[in-house]
């Protein structure tokens, strides 16, 4: 019993600032400025449905080039040698340490017009492109900034795969190919879903990236929120109201992805 | 050949992952405030940053978040863990997903969410009592603590199921106390778990923009609030010098790590991770 | 154990260096005042100038100025409005003034610790946003035209349409904030910039959607790097700055189009329930002080409201054509009023609506549909599979 009542302040907290929190963008969402009931926020969303197209697909995007960045890396990492397989991991953790901020902003420097990579083409007579505030831009960001968060999961789970079980694959005469759909496509699956969740979950919400790399023009759904708290179109009330269609997206997407574990969901593996 | 490939792919992965970064440190050796043309090495971009008062302030905010955050998370983490485990799979998984709830939120939506519960709690606390109250430390410090607790538990949580719960009753036949038997038995086995739940809390409370930008109030800035405003107006070569410095001390702070863990596995034998 | 004991150390000595500067700041009574004001907006002590926050404390021992900015007027009203922020002084544009006076936002000052109000200019008191002038004291007054890089513009722009002009696709720039973006939209289009008309107000709106195809970003203070590095070739925005951008690279230009402009003026304000009126008004007359006005306005390239700054200003500033515009082109001008609060939310939503627009082409939806599609496909095959297993 005394166990059981140690999670008391837990429940209490959480209850606190999470549940009621909650509550509160809820009851926002379906208020009036006046403090009356109205559905007309939620209504009113329909007019902002290019945003969510844009941001979910550029989110989309970003998550299948981080899978087809990282899958091969995690695989060869997961074969290499100790020695090699720590340090590598350690060269893939470091960034992910520094602020993103500071990140996207080299970024920045990069990108421009007159930025690093222009000059670069320009002395091969190249360009000048334009690379920054752009969608590619705002994708690439995400990409950047996210994909540790798939190659960690990935890697983890390789790591377990056992080398035996690729070689009797092919021993039985499974090609390369054939041996990547069978065995390990199939063994990796649960790192494939973590890392899918947790590229798209920031991705489709981010307000800095879009901001940054985007020049204000590439909106997405988080820009359009943080506009409605503390940017330039004051509306908690709408605000709220898309906050709430955002985490439903969110737990559509968490439905589907946690129907393909097979354990009760197992934790978040960083 | 196939050896020659790989290597190409990974040197390029790890290219696309350190170029901005060595850009921002090579330009902070700028002279000129140009971010494309490097005219004359110079480190008085550093000597800039140490002098600059908000930037020094917001560092050491940031950092007395991030120690209170980890500490409060983990006590309140590990403790809810021990509850949890000892409750009915019912209860559990009613607990799970509470838990969850954070994790899984997009981090807007929670810095929202939690900007509007404060600043309801601000009128009501001057409603209540005339006093008045705004957001500040203590609004970072419960959306920092509120977001970290989840990862301490998840962590903790597994190391307990793998405990063996005759190791405790065992404990008490040979006339520990509960207290005892927790202290010596219980918190050594979970131990592991609860240092990376406070690593991660730590790192993550560091790390944070999001979840601050929406609940600082007016005057209580962290480093990553700072950061952002500062890259929101004129170009300030400050912010390459000061990604620098994090850079090194990240580094530093990594291989250490790597050369503890590596010695520490050599120590327990071959496959002791 | 260890782990615990380092850590009960670092706690207490939080706790313990976390005191200590309060305890010694609470025996000398220090006041902090919080100054909330627009970015780039302060001498600042840059290149051998006055720091005018220093020369505050040094002035006021007693007072330590917490000082933090904002992009826009939007931006620091959400903040004040929500209640998340909260300062004892703001900067915020007459249209702004009014908009707070009107919903009960400001204080009333007492004019009577501000003595140096007297060097405003008469023609800057009693404005239309603050007609009995109770609640705001000038700062800095301007106007709005083009900024435009010579390298890139060959013909001098002369008119706001140059800013929709697709042979400079992708080096345009925008104004980040309703009030401005839709005040020139307006003016373009000959209406006034305080139309309440809404089919006036919607054919702006649909105006600056059409200029998103044109456009690089939209812009507040990250402006200053664009035009200064050569990034943009065109962009509204305010005469002062431009001042500053033209000193910085010479071949920036700055015009006023023909059609009129916005002229404002930025004011000194206190929010209502502030903590400390009396040190904020203080450092409100201590702004107004010839010596840190001039240094100011010398900073902000702005113009002055200031009778005694005014006599300081050099000949070649008074006489350039933008700080000080001629008398007949200040008749094109009008500033921005405040509208009824509808209007005010009928903007605002225009504004996201236009920063939101963007038309989702055909492919965009294929690839979202064939997304959903496949993800749903993978999904049902998979679980039946599954199911088939057991």
């Amino acid at each position: 019993m005394l166990k059981k009542m140690s999670s008391v302040p837990y429940i209490v907290w959480m209850l606190l600032f999470v549940i009621v929190p909650l509550g509160i963008v809820v009851y926002f969402a379906f208020t009036t400025q006046d403090g009356g009931f109205t559905f007309d926020n939620i209504v009113q969303i329909s007019k902002y449905t290019p945003v969510f197209v844009k941001s979910i697909n550029l989110a989309v995007i970003a998550t299948i080039v981080c899978f087809i960045l990282a899958y091969p890396l995690s695989y060869l990492l997961s074969r290499a040698s100790a020695n090699y397989q720590r340090t590598m991991l350690m060269l893939v953790m470091i960034p992910m340490w520094m602020n993103f901020l500071l990140r996207t902003y080299g970024w920045m420097t990069l990108l421009e017009n007159e930025g690093l990579i222009n000059k670069v083409l320009e002395f091969f007579h190249l360009g000048p492109f334009q690379m920054i505030n752009t969608p590619g831009a705002v994708v690439l960001g995400m990409v950047y900034n996210y994909l540790p968060f798939m190659i960690l999961p990935l890697y983890s789970i390789m790591a377990k795969i056992d080398q035996s079980v690729i070689e009797a694959a092919q021993d039985l005469g499974c090609n390369s190919i054939m041996v990547i759909i069978k065995v390990l496509f199939p063994l990796s699956l649960p790192g494939i879903i973590t890392g899918i969740t947790m590229v798209f979950v920031p991705s489709v919400s981010t307000f800095i990236i879009s901001r940054m790399l985007g020049g204000g023009q590439n909106m997405m759904i988080g820009d359009l929120i943080e506009q409605q708290f503390v940017g330039s179109a004051y509306n908690p009330y709408m605000g709220s109201a898309l906050s709430l269609i955002l985490m439903v997206i969110m737990l559509v997407v968490m439905g589907i992805m946690s129907s393909f574990d097979d354990d009760e969901m197992e934790g978040i593996v960083i | 050949m196939k050896k020659a490939v790989s290597r190409i792919y990974v040197g390029l992965i790890l290219l696309f992952l350190y170029a901005p970064i060595f850009v921002l440190i090579v330009f902070s050796f700028n002279e000129s405030k140009s971010r494309s043309h490097f005219t004359n090495f110079t480190v008085k971009w550093y000597r800039e940053l140490f002098q600059n008062e908000l930037i020094m302030t917001s560092l050491w905010n940031t950092v007395k978040v991030a120690v209170l955050t980890s500490i409060i998370a983990t006590v309140l983490g590990a403790f809810a863990a021990i509850g949890m485990n000892a409750m009915k799979k019912r209860g559990r998984s009613l607990m799970m997903n509470l838990t969850y709830m954070p994790v899984i939120n997009p981090e807007i939506v929670t810095g929202i969410a939690m900007m509007l519960l404060f600043v309801f709690i601000c009128t009501l606390v001057q409603w209540v009592f005339g006093i008045r109250l705004e957001l500040g430390m203590w609004s970072v410090l419960i959306a920092h603590v509120t977001f970290c607790v989840p990862y301490v538990v998840l962590n903790v949580l597994p190391k307990l199921r793998q405990m063996d719960n005759n190791l405790y009753e065992a404990a008490m036949d040979l006339g520990c106390t509960p207290l005892q038997a927790f202290l010596k038995v219980v918190i050594p086995e979970i131990m592991p778990g609860i240092t990376a739940g406070f690593l991660m809390s730590f790192t993550f409370s560091l790390d944070d923009f999001i979840i601050t930008y929406f609940t600082n109030g007016s005057t209580f800035q962290t480093l990553p609030v700072t950061i952002y405003s500062m890259t929101r107006k004129k170009v300030n070569p400050q912010i390459n010098a000061l990604s620098a410095l994090l850079f090194v001390v990240v580094l530093l702070l990594l291989v250490l790590m790597n050369v503890k863990q590596a010695r520490d596995g050599k120590k327990n034998g071959r496959d002791g991770r | 154990m260890k782990l615990l004991k380092k850590c009960s150390a670092l706690l207490a000595s939080v706790l313990l260096l976390g005191t200590v500067p309060l305890s010694h700041a609470e025996a000398a009574e220090q006041v902090e005042l919080r100054v909330y004001n627009w970015g780039e907006y302060i001498a600042n002590g840059e290149d051998g100038q006055l720091d005018v926050i220093e020369e505050f404390e040094k002035e006021y021992p007693n007072i330590k100025v917490n000082y933090n900015t904002y992009a826009t007027n939007e931006e620091m009203y959400a903040k004040i409005k929500s209640g998340s922020a909260q300062y004892d002084v703001l900067f915020p544009s007459d249209y702004m003034i009014s908009r707070m006076i009107s919903e009960g936002m400001l204080e009333k000052l007492d004019f009577s610790n501000i003595p140096n109000f007297s060097d405003i200019m008469d023609s800057f008191k009693n404005l239309e946003y603050d007609p009995t002038n109770e609640y705001s004291v000038p700062y800095t007054w301007g106007t709005v035209g083009i900024i435009y890089n010579t390298t890139m513009v060959e013909e001098a722009p002369t008119s706001w349409d140059a800013l929709w002009d697709p042979e400079y696709t992708n080096m345009i720039l925008m104004f980040d904030n309703s009030r401005d973006a839709l005040g020139l939209t307006l003016k373009k289009l000959g209406y006034s910039q305080n139309t309440t008309d809404h089919s006036q107000l919607d054919e702006a709106a649909e105006e600056l959607k059409k200029q998103k195809s044109v456009l690089q970003a939209y812009v507040m203070d990250e402006i200053f790097d664009k035009m200064e590095s050569g990034e943009a070739a065109l962009a509204p925005y305010y005469a002062g700055d431009a001042l500053t951008m033209m000193a910085e690279n010479p071949d920036l230009a700055f015009v006023l189009p023909e059609e009129g402009t916005n002229r404002f003026v930025d004011a000194m304000v206190i929010p209502k329930g502030v903590r400390h009126k009396k040190e904020a008004e203080l450092f409100i007359n201590f702004m107004l002080e010839t010596r840190i006005a001039a240094a100011n306005i010398e900073y902000l390239g702005y113009s002055t409201p200031q009778k005694s700054v005014y006599e300081l200003q050099d000949e070649e500033i008074i006489n350039n054509g933008i700080s000080y515009p001629s008398d007949e082109y200040l008749e094109k001008c009008d500033t921005f009023i405040n509208l009824p609060e509808e209007e005010n939310n009928y903007m605002q939503t225009l504004w996201a609506d236009i920063k939101a627009s963007g038309s989702t082409s055909v492919w965009e939806l294929i690839f979202l549909l064939a997304v959903i599609v496949g993800l749903g496909t993978v999904t049902i095959v998979y679980l039946r599979k599954r199911r088939a297993q057991r």
